[in-house]
């Protein structure tokens, strides 16, 4: 029997090298569960030993459950007929199945009858499933809805609300979007005000149309309103909770490139009942930037997922096509191009674990911060810890997003390429996996917008001493003259921060902030492949590969950032009219 | 109340993953060179069983016969949701042809104090004999009822079934108590759930503790009943004690189990090569290819 996770050697190692002794220690809280659950772990090696059980059964149902239905999904699509949204047969199918599996409260405390896994296991689940279907992702992978009502809402909500998510009875939306708040969300106009009595902790009421709402046919809606009238920046918003039902409205589902089986809906609401969900106007400030980060990874998973589907894909036609007497896999032209999708994979899973384990890191120590008191004397450096691991996530999240949901598209492209007109036919899957891939880079902040949170980072020097140690970690033999090299990414790194900085034009920096972070993302992973490479021999050909590439392009993208030319700023609309 | 539902499930090589170390010389089969895994179809009994359970009430209880290793087959199904789980072991079992085989399950059966409704996969991956459903059947002197892909009712210790014959299917009433053999196109049997495989990976039967507690076999005799006493009344405690029946246990006359217990004598096995002596071309057209595949239907290749 096929299974997504014991196929993937790469995903095993990822899975086996994580060092999760301080997660599991802080999420576990010495094993206090376990004489009141059957299921919680005794112990480190029990608590590992979950997960990877649980991923091998993620790995089991995603192969053999829901990719037979993706391409029928694809096919028939979320439908609306008479007011209601219904998915494809298949969805309905797998989410039933992903429920009956106990798969839908992945992080949520057992309490609430989740699984208390810890977030970076949770994008590998997240990971397998989009390769299976991407669009099944949209709605198995939005269990950080449940995750923001147990972070920020009162016990009453929680208690309502979060057993019905663990036991997947309930599906959520994350309602932001408006048509004229997208990227930008200070303006979202949907309105919210208190029942009559005014009392805040009662039932507010919610007016106002949201638009490309994923899921938003779902049973529990996070909505972003302003709560203060007058407001005009997120100062002024708040996050309700609003059940499906009274005053909400799906209007319409949209017509998409990709992702078929997740419908995107149009939701009126008209006086719609809602509670408001921890404080006012904290809504867009703290979260919303903390239910979108954890979606940002999410996302990130998905892109990595269906770049492993379309590289598998790629890899075995090149395998039996045969060209010129050969199978194409031994032309340079091919087998270069499978090498670079490969290698981007590897680079991103990295990227992608490294990142899961800081998030979870960085929950774990602020949910230990919380229950301490301020007088214990471990409080201060818990306190700080938690900090750095906030800063590192703050940059992390956005380049995982960054980089996966850009390498999906050049990698689903690419698996199209090497299938050549075949790809381009309906016959294969490449074809679904290149438009499922495209929304990645758009949804949950677009590419653009995660420069910006990214570039913020590094400029800050939140990140030099992360990069210094880079850089001066020593390297034996035959990896010796990577470390070099990659101390020459970060080398040009710092050339370009520093020219930017002394140049101190905003619209300088931000003309050449994606090629910045493009060098500070391939020194990440370039470091993260060496470090993998010590323990495991193949990884030094895959290092190599990246590290060679990177250096290059670093080359590059620094030579355009040092160069201070200002004819694209000054001439761009001479540019833009043509000639 | 509810229903007393016994599930018969055997652990089998995986046929389906056949290398070329499969064969022994003499043609038998390398059971060691291949995985073992729950039968199929007998998963497809379980998840009739399990759904009978949710809707209409009562208790599903999985009995195998086999080494100690069959107990894996038991914890995956209680990850699945079974209630009660039973290892039939005993050195004087081995060797069975399905006369000693439904024997000592009927036994077994009775010793559960007896069911309402029994299931069984149509057939085993390893044997493909699909004896022992109605061998039990028989055994027990109750109804069967084979090739069963749906229950569509039940009431009034009536079942209203939907059988598989050929070209079509038959609506029957039975009388329970019913045995059913069950085909792999009645359902796609459930995953396990995630909290349950947390739970009962836990799970051991006696025999597998034993070669836990003292893999050398160094340990005397005293302190290892002893260790394992003390094991067992702990994994009982919570539930994760899977009941260990030996002959003894089924008061089953050891004369009708295993090899004594077993008319059939294997005489000769005469491995089929296949080789490839003629071939034939398929026109690309519509009417080639619904030629090839009703010549594979025919030759059950296909379906």
């Amino acid at each position: 029997m096929p299974n997504f996770f014991e196929d993937n050697e790469d995903l095993k190692f990822n899975f086996d090298r994580l060092d999760l002794r301080k997660i599991i220690d802080l999420k576990e809280n010495e094993f206090a569960e376990a004489d009141d659950y059957d299921y919680a772990p005794h112990d480190h090696e029990d608590a590992r030993d979950n997960y990877r059980r649980v991923l091998s059964l993620v790995g089991d149902l995603s192969a053999n459950f829901i990719e037979p239905r993706a391409e029928d999904v694809d096919l028939e699509e979320a439908r609306y007929e008479n007011g209601e949204v219904h998915y494809p047969r298949g969805t309905a199918e797998a989410l039933g199945r992903l429920a009956d599996a106990d798969l839908m409260g992945f992080t949520l405390p057992r309490r609430y009858g989740g699984l208390n896994m810890p977030t970076v296991t949770y994008a590998m689940a997240i990971e397998m499933v989009s390769r299976a279907d991407a669009a099944l992702m949209t709605i198995f992978g939005l269990q950080d809805i449940a995750e923001t009502i147990h972070d920020f809402a009162d016990d009453a909500l929680k208690d309502a609300y979060l057993p019905q998510f663990a036991e997947g009875s309930v599906t959520g939306a994350m309602v932001l979007t408006e048509p004229d708040a997208g990227s930008d969300l200070q303006a979202v106009a949907t309105s919210a005000q208190p029942e009559e009595n005014g009392d805040e902790a009662g039932t507010w009421r919610i007016n106002g149309v949201k638009r490309f709402i994923t899921n938003g046919c779902g049973d529990v809606l996070l909505v972003l309103a302003r709560s203060e009238p007058g407001s005009r920046d997120g100062r002024g918003l708040s996050l309700f909770l609003v059940e499906k039902g009274e005053g909400v409205r799906v209007r319409r589902i949209e017509e998409k490139l990709g992702i078929h089986g997740s419908p995107t809906c149009e939701i009126q609401f008209t006086n719609a009942p809602a509670k408001l969900i921890g404080r006012r106007k904290r809504g867009l400030t703290t979260y919303v930037m903390a239910l979108m980060n954890g979606a940002r990874l999410a996302i990130a998973a998905q892109a990595l997922g269906i770049a492993e589907a379309a590289y598998r894909a790629a890899l075995d036609f090149a395998h039996s096509r045969e060209q010129f007497g050969r199978p194409i896999l031994r032309f340079p032209a091919v087998y270069e191009i499978l090498a670079d999708m490969q290698t981007k994979i590897e680079g991103c899973r990295a990227l992608l674990c490294e990142t899961g384990r800081v998030v979870d890191l960085e929950k774990c120590y602020g949910q230990r911060v919380e229950q301490m008191d301020r007088s214990d004397p471990e409080y201060r450096e818990a306190r700080t810890t938690q900090r750095e691991y906030a800063k590192l996530a703050k940059a992390l999240t956005p380049m995982s997003k960054f980089y996966a949901c850009e390498i999906v598209n050049e990698v689903t492209s690419d698996a199209i390429q090497v299938h050549g007109g075949s790809g381009y036919m309906r016959d294969y899957p490449v074809e679904r996996y290149f438009r499922d891939a495209r929304i990645t880079n758009i949804y949950e902040g677009t590419t653009q917008l995660q420069v910006v949170a990214a570039i913020g980072c590094i400029l800050s020097g939140d990140l030099a001493p992360y990069f210094e140690e880079m850089r001066r970690r020593e390297y034996d033999r035959p990896l010796g003259t990577l470390g070099k090299q990659l101390g020459r990414i970060l080398d040009r790194l710092d050339k370009c921060v520093a020219f930017v900085k002394k140049k101190n034009s905003r619209e300088y920096t931000d003309l050449h902030a994606r090629r910045i972070v493009e060098i500070a993302v391939d020194a990440w992973i370039g470091h993260l492949l060496l470090e993998q490479a010590v323990v495991k021999e193949k990884k030094q050909i895959t290092a190599k590969h990246f590290i060679t590439r990177a250096a290059a392009q670093a080359d590059a993208r620094a030579r355009l950032v040092t160069s201070g030319d200002q004819t694209l700023i000054r001439k761009y609309e001479t540019v833009l009219e043509g000639t | 109340m509810g229903y007393k539902i016994v599930v018969c499930a055997k652990q089998v090589p995986d046929t389906r993953e056949i290398s070329g170390d499969a064969m022994k010389a003499d043609g038998t089969l390398n059971r060691s060179a291949l995985p073992a895994i729950f039968n199929p179809e007998d998963k497809n009994a379980l998840e009739m069983a399990l759904e009978l359970r949710d809707r209409y009430g009562g208790k599903v209880t999985v009995i195998t016969m086999g080494p100690p290793r069959a107990a894996e087959i038991l914890r995956e199904s209680l990850e699945m949701g079974a209630d009660d789980v039973v290892l039939l072991t005993d050195r004087g079992f081995a060797v069975a042809d399905t006369l000693a085989t439904s024997y000592t399950i009927g036994r077994a059966v009775e010793r559960t104090g007896g069911a309402d409704i029994i299931l069984c996969g149509r057939q085993a991956i390893d044997g493909d004999t699909a004896q022992i459903g109605p061998q039990l059947a028989g055994r027990l002197g109750i109804g069967q009822a084979t090739y069963v892909t749906e229950v569509l009712d039940l009431a009034d210790r009536t079942a209203r079934v939907k059988r598989m014959i050929q070209g079509g299917f038959e609506v029957l009433e039975c009388r329970l108590p019913l045995l059913m053999t069950v085909p792999d196109q009645a359902n796609e049997p459930r995953p396990p759930r995630a909290k349950l495989i947390m739970k009962y990976k836990r799970a051991r039967a006696p025999w597998e503790l034993a070669s836990q507690v003292d893999p050398d076999g160094g340990l005397p005799e005293d302190d290892l009943a002893r260790k394992l006493g003390e094991i067992e009344y702990a994994l009982a405690q919570k539930d994760l004690l899977i009941h260990e029946w030996d002959g003894q246990a089924i008061a089953a006359d050891m004369e009708r189990t295993g090899y004594d217990g077993s008319p059939t004598r294997v005489m000769k096995i005469e491995p089929a090569v296949l080789k490839k002596t003629e071939h034939k071309r398929v026109e690309p057209t519509e009417q080639g290819l619904a030629e090839l595949i009703h010549e594979l239907a025919e030759d059950h290749v296909l379906g």
